[in-house]
């Protein structure tokens, strides 16, 4: 009966993959969009309003590589002392002592086999062997540790922030806040396919990424810039995740974690909420856009931010000019403002730029 | 109460006339639902194992066919099967819900009773020369406590399904999972709990008080010292499980705020505590497979097992240690850089008393005179695929590159490879090693290498793909992935069918070896077989050394 059972459930298993194709035979959305349909697409009047130009990710670094076995290319130096304690120490000496058992015990299966050693011998001790088979790996561990050691040290070492991010997981999107800049706050949402979602909304075009991994509104960090990510939750445990960073911190409620990367390269790039948090655990994913500073310096106007340094100079415009900026805090609340929470502060601000 | 001197010949059980006592049993009903016989409660939990892996290879064969293809494929049919129609986030849910039971099932029903109740109940009384368990009737309360928890467990998911990992994990566990199905599985675990925790203490009484004469703690087989070691793991982890899990539950149910911030309360908490028992647990589940192993290879080898002592104690620090090592499975949490620090190079420590270990069934080997048996076969098999899962937990036990490998695909691989390819293949390896002594029938030796080539081959097309899917950076638990990881997870699915088409082959030569085998001897192994189990017949007399053995 359990045998039937068995084979039953691999006579299913085999008619599987030829179901799947079937079903999974929907086209992918429309590829050829232009770069600029997505990022113009959640404002009404492209025209009237200035738009920031993201830029399109690259098929091989940012993002997971169609039959990839390695580490992802690493763009923080932190990632790349990873990546070579991972790619020059660690691999290697696994490799090795895979290899040497595996070797041992075909040897030892040959040269020992029935036929061709019919007495066995009678040795059960061998103090010399044993102590070095102990000593030996605990050698090897010491190499390992130094290095291993290190990078943890490494990883909290922080410099000086640069930008401040507070990232907060919510049952199933980020929502970031930049309190250096004004703390205005973008909502990101994963990007569904075009046969998903109802006519005139916003989809997912290759321009913003992958499928599962494009976010209509990606965290945009200067390039070369120290980034302070301070990472919670508002329900469950989630955990923010962005591979070409090395960088991984869950984010738990009633906590503020704090971690840090410090990107040397311009691009885009993509993570996966890393705990599991219920239902579309798969579907909110990260995007961060690594840019020139002037760039960055853009977006975050854009957004109704400020740039450090700029406070004092607003508030005396804002006192100077009490009437216009009354008129501009207004504004902004008529038009689909791309941030969502435009404070007083950051209104206030737009005008005089 | 007893002869302790009695003569070597008395270590054989005779047939019926010479102990007509011996073989004397119970109607079926008493013998199988009020049994007190240690091998008949370990038959019931192997057979429990058997139908409870059934279902948990079931599951993962569910999530395998899902994960053949990017994009969701099959998740709402079978959600329409189980409840009717439902929304795209309940199928998305149902996903969660067979991560969870399939490891839940695996860990508590499938590895644990066939190692400890199964292999445990049958030979460590025969190995120490014993009629039987300390508690018989605690040990059948034992077995019949999984059958509730394994029925509460299996009836979840008609009541929305516990979607929360077998980590159970606050606040997901706790807000975040409305309905009973959650409580179901919480109670579940608790009865399960239970039942370990008596079985333990069966266990370590038996092995501390009824040994034969003669034989000390160091005259002990390393199957023996694998149990004791293990009970004594179940004895101080299980209750701090027990203790965590309440804790889930009282949050759940009477407005308490252990795990929740917003009464003060804090979910890593729950990590820790639940840690504390994980991490013991993953030993609990290998250690008796090392015991298991390290009798094949010396009976298959023809020699004595090399540096016994070192074995045992290298056991012992695997035990100790692995209570002092629970956060590396919480790297990204926000430890402290000196806790991380300190966690990293605790769990290094581990290697050395593995690698003793895995060099000792070497040097077993080196010298003697090798038969490759089935048993055999799924020894070696194992010793390099608990290699292979070793290394890469080396890997992993660097804090700082846990930051890229955590909850990865990567960690998936690692304890599959010394899981499933470890203590899995321990289980086939002592299943086909005891089987005549077990059944009385002996296994067809071609179906036993057949399996295990289709099985090996199977497995390893299964997860070693999944090393790479994690260093591309697949998360964990995920029912849809990006494209690029498509072809990996593809491969992963064919070596799916090749596993199971190794099943199929088990049963079959389970079947036929039971209805057609060949009948087995009380000792088909020759010298190398030394343990008292085959001083007896195969199968043994239903109350075996009546008269008890002297061991020199």
């Amino acid at each position: 009966m359990r045998t039937l059972k068995t084979m039953m459930m691999a006579l299913t298993l085999a008619a599987a993959p030829a179901a799947a194709l079937a079903q999974n035979a929907t086209a992918p959305a429309a590829s050829a969009a232009p770069a600029a349909t997505a990022a113009a697409g959640d404002s009404a009047d492209a025209a009237a309003k200035p738009v920031f130009q993201h830029a399109a990710p690259e098929a091989e670094i940012g993002q997971p590589i169609p039959g990839g076995w390695k580490i992802q290319p690493q763009v923080t130096e932190l990632g790349e002392d990873g990546q070579w304690l991972h790619d020059a120490i660690l691999v290697p000496i696994i490799v090795a002592i895979s290899v040497f058992v595996l070797g041992l015990m075909l040897w030892a299966m040959f040269r020992y086999r029935a036929a061709a050693n019919p007495v066995p011998s009678k040795t059960t001790h061998n103090t010399f062997i044993e102590v070095i088979w102990t000593l030996v790996p605990v050698l090897i561990l010491l190499v390992i540790a130094v290095p291993s050691i290190r990078l943890l040290a490494a990883q909290y070492n922080q410099p000086k922030a640069d930008v401040t991010i507070k990232v907060i997981g919510n049952q199933w999107y980020w929502t970031y806040q930049y309190p250096d800049n004004g703390d205005f706050e973008i909502v990101s949402n994963m990007l569904k396919e075009k046969d998903e979602v109802k006519e005139g909304e916003r989809f997912r075009t290759d321009a913003d990424g992958p499928r599962l991994l494009a976010v209509d509104e990606r965290i945009v960090v200067p390039v070369g810039a120290v980034v302070k990510l301070i990472v919670t939750s508002n329900d469950v445990i989630h955990s923010f995740a962005v591979p070409a960073f090395w960088a991984k911190m869950d984010a738990v409620p009633g906590r503020l974690n704090e971690t840090w990367f410090k990107a040397d390269r311009v691009g885009v790039y993509f993570g996966q909420c890393s705990e599991l948090c219920g239902a579309r655990h798969a579907y909110m994913p990260i995007a961060v856009e690594v840019v020139e500073p002037a760039r960055y310096a853009e977006w975050v106007k854009l957004k109704g931010g400020t740039m450090p340094g700029e406070k004092a100079a607003e508030e005396a415009a804002a006192s100077a000019a009490a009437e216009p900026a009354a008129t501009a805090a207004a504004a902004p609340a008529e038009e689909p403002a791309a941030a969502p929470v435009a404070n007083a502060n950051a209104a206030a601000a737009a005008p005089t730029n | 109460m007893t002869d302790a001197t009695a003569a070597p010949a008395h270590f054989q059980a005779h047939d019926d006339h010479a102990h007509h006592d011996a073989d004397h049993k119970p109607g079926f009903f008493a013998r199988w639902f009020m049994s007190t016989n240690h091998k008949d409660i370990g038959t019931l939990y192997l057979i429990f194992a058997i139908i409870a892996g059934i279902i948990g290879g079931a599951i993962s064969g569910l999530m395998r066919v899902e994960l053949a293809e990017p994009g969701i494929q099959y998740l709402p049919t079978w959600l329409e099967m189980l409840h009717g129609p439902g929304t795209f986030d309940e199928a998305l849910h149902l996903w969660n819900v067979l991560v969870t039971a399939h490891g839940l099932i695996m860990v508590f029903f499938m590895v644990m009773p066939a190692m400890i109740g199964g292999f445990g109940n049958w030979f460590v009384p025969i190995m120490i020369g014993a009629p039987d368990m300390a508690f018989p009737r605690m040990n059948n309360v034992s077995f019949w406590l999984l059958v509730p928890a394994f029925i509460l467990l299996l009836a979840s998911p008609f009541f929305g399904g516990a979607g929360t990992g077998w980590t159970v994990y606050a606040p997901l566990s706790t807000y975040g999972e409305p309905g009973p199905s959650v409580d179901m599985a919480i109670l579940s675990l608790h009865i399960a709990g239970a039942s370990s925790i008596l079985g333990a203490i069966n266990f370590i009484t038996t092995i501390f008080n009824m040994r034969a004469p003669g034989m000390t703690l160091h005259k002990m087989p390393l199957f023996v010292w694998s149990v004791l070691i293990t009970a004594f793991l179940l004895l101080l982890a299980l209750p701090v499980l027990a203790a965590a899990i309440t804790m889930l539950l009282t949050d759940r149910n009477f407005g308490t705020t252990f795990y929740d911030p917003a009464g003060g309360g804090d979910p890593i908490l729950y990590q820790h505590l639940f840690w504390f028992f994980g991490h013991p647990e993953v030993y609990i589940m290998i250690l008796p497979g090392f015991g298991i192993v390290s009798h094949i290879i010396s009976t298959f080898s023809k020699k004595p097992i090399f540096g016994y002592l070192g074995m045992a104690y290298a056991m012992v620090a695997i035990g100790v240690v692995g209570f002092i090592v629970w956060a590396h499975h919480m790297f990204t949490t926000g430890l402290d850089v000196n806790t991380k620090m300190y966690f990293t190079a605790a769990t290094m420590v581990i290697a050395v008393p593995t690698g003793i270990k895995i060099f000792s069934w070497i040097a077993t080997m080196w010298g003697g005179s090798m038969t490759f048996k089935t048993p055999m076969v799924w020894s070696l098999g194992f010793i390099f695929m608990f290699t292979v899962g070793g290394v890469t937990g080396v890997v992993l036990a660097n804090g700082g590159v846990d930051n890229y490998m955590h909850d990865t695909y990567y960690v998936v691989a690692h304890f599959h490879y010394v899981l499933s390819l470890g203590a899995v293949f321990g289980l086939f390896a002592g299943f086909y090693y005891w089987f005549g002594k077990m059944w009385g029938k002996q296994y067809n030796e071609f179906l036993g290498h057949l399996h295990f080539w289709v099985f090996f081959v199977g497995v390893n097309l299964l997860f070693f793909p999944m090393h790479f899917l994690g260093l591309d950076g697949m998360p964990r638990r995920y029912p849809d992935y990006p494209d690029a990881f498509g072809q990996y997870n593809h491969l992963a699915t064919l070596g799916y069918k090749v596993m199971a088409v190794g099943m199929v082959i088990f049963f079959i030569n389970v079947i036929w070896s039971l209805i057609a085998g060949k009948k087995a001897e009380g000792n088909p192994w020759g010298e190398g077989a030394t343990t008292l189990e085959w001083t007896l017949s195969s199968p043994p007399p239903f109350h075996q050394f009546e008269t008890l053995p002297k061991v020199d």
